[in-house]
């Protein structure tokens, strides 16, 4: 029999603003589980009349022996859960949650490659705990993420991909502005396509060394991705996918 | 907290707890799209049956087709009142079958794999249908067409997008997401989320 998870008070110990809509909280725990990288929180809300919601935030933080856990929380203009993260909460502030949930979409190191990450928007915050997990393990698993913003001032964890990318045994990163690119800018300029994934997976061995696939982003993004991926011969069985509507 | 997504009036005790209202139609699920070909479609019942039975495409849509107006809840938090659906009950599809006595537990399995398991009472007496029809439509493939299954009562995770058919069993299975942390049953009234809840 699993323990249940339970619901705790946590305390707010950092917010770091990664973009425009998008911070970094970190929450310490008094309950603390370790978790695995690709799982989620559950925050709940109560108001004071009794009212209470709950959200789902991916864990950005990797897998740590350290009581705590970051999480990516994009702003949504008129969610219920989100505006009171960024508007509300500052440094020392409690907050409810329970977790870590989730157990499929989640990749550590010991679970083989090579590892295909494809993010949109926030869905890169699962997939940087994923990163982070590798090279805090030093493990050497071919890696690569392509991950998918609006404009250059929408990528979150900006300067940490380009430090991450140029590590020894670091991972291929490759990005793609769909929106704006800036003049001097040498990523991609479209959306996510067959063709794009065929390049990014030609740096991890190419699609006949089977990549294992992380999708996570908005629905469209993630439905074309994975029919790509599968179209160009990935076992459906090597893709994973998590998609969000808003997580307003 | 700021704005609300709570219904107001009648519908706010529709909502079971630690819900949000959605009028969108979120997508969740943990793989590709499977392509299924209507051609080769069957939907198949079997396990603790006298005989397995299957039907083609065309056969099921001439059992018992239905309406079905139901609120669904999903185990992320969303949950969506007043869906139209369009499809048969497992009830007019188990009578085609002679059912074991000790047949107790069923397991959807899916095209693609996905499987999820319910206790046997939980989808017969007007609990649950497949459906190949939304508002009128056929049902999208990222919604789960060509048909799934749909268990109102309980999270929609329980609802197996693509699905193929079900297997009547003497003990309990858990499917996919139930061996992986979700909750075994998934009752949104009790909060039936995780593990343990």
């Amino acid at each position: 029999m699993v323990e249940p998870l339970r619901w705790q008070i946590g305390t707010i110990t950092d917010i770091q603003p990664q973009t425009d809509r998008v911070s970094s909280f970190t929450i310490g725990l008094p309950d603390w589980r370790p978790h695995r990288p690709g799982q989620h929180y559950d925050v709940r809300l109560t108001a004071e009349d009794g009212y209470q919601t709950q959200r789902s935030y991916s864990i950005a933080s990797a897998a740590d022996h350290v009581p705590e856990v970051e999480l990516g929380i994009e702003r949504i203009a008129d969610g219920e859960v989100s505006p009171y993260f960024h508007d509300v909460l500052v440094t020392g502030d409690k907050v409810e949650l329970r977790g870590p949930i989730g157990g499929y979409f989640v990749w550590e190191p010991g679970m083989g490659g090579p590892l295909l990450l494809v993010g949109g928007g926030s869905g890169v915050v699962p997939l940087m705990a994923m990163l982070r997990s590798r090279q805090a393990a030093g493990d050497a698993t071919p890696a690569a993420l392509l991950y998918s913003s609006r404009t250059i001032g929408d990528i979150i964890y900006r300067d940490e991909l380009a430090r991450l990318a140029a590590e020894p045994n670091g991972p291929v990163v490759a990005q793609t502005l769909t929106r704006e690119q800036p003049p001097d800018w040498d990523g991609y300029a479209r959306r996510i396509d067959a063709q794009m994934l065929t390049e990014v997976v030609g740096n991890i061995g190419g699609m006949h060394a089977s990549p294992l696939a992380y999708i996570c982003g908005p629905t469209l993004l993630v439905e074309n991705a994975a029919a790509a991926l599968t179209d160009l011969g990935l076992a459906p069985m090597r893709v994973r996918t998590e998609r969000f509507g808003p997580s307003s | 907290m700021g704005r609300r997504d709570r219904a107001t009036g009648d519908t706010g005790s529709r909502i079971p707890p630690g819900q949000y209202l959605t009028r969108d139609f979120p997508v969740l699920s943990a793989g590709p799209t499977p392509r299924v070909d209507l051609s080769t479609w069957q939907f198949t019942i079997d396990g603790l049956v006298g005989t397995p039975v299957s039907w083609s495409w065309d056969e099921i849509q001439a059992v018992d087709t239905r309406d079905f107006t139901v609120d669904i809840s999903c185990v992320t938090k969303w949950t969506k009142l007043d869906t139209h659906w369009t499809g048969v009950s497992v009830d007019s599809l188990l009578e085609s079958v002679e059912l074991d006595p000790s047949a107790r537990f069923v397991v959807a399995h899916s095209y693609g794999g996905y499987t999820t398991n319910l206790p046997l009472a939980d989808v017969v007496n007007g609990q649950a249908f497949v459906a190949w029809a939304y508002d009128g439509q056929p049902l999208e493939p990222a919604h789960g067409g060509p048909a799934r299954l749909v268990v109102p009562h309980l999270y929609f995770w329980k609802s197996a997008k693509w699905v193929r058919g079900l297997r009547l069993l003497p003990d309990d299975e858990p499917g996919f997401w139930e061996s992986l942390g979700y909750n075994n049953h998934g009752d949104p009234w009790r909060e039936e989320r995780y593990t343990g809840d």
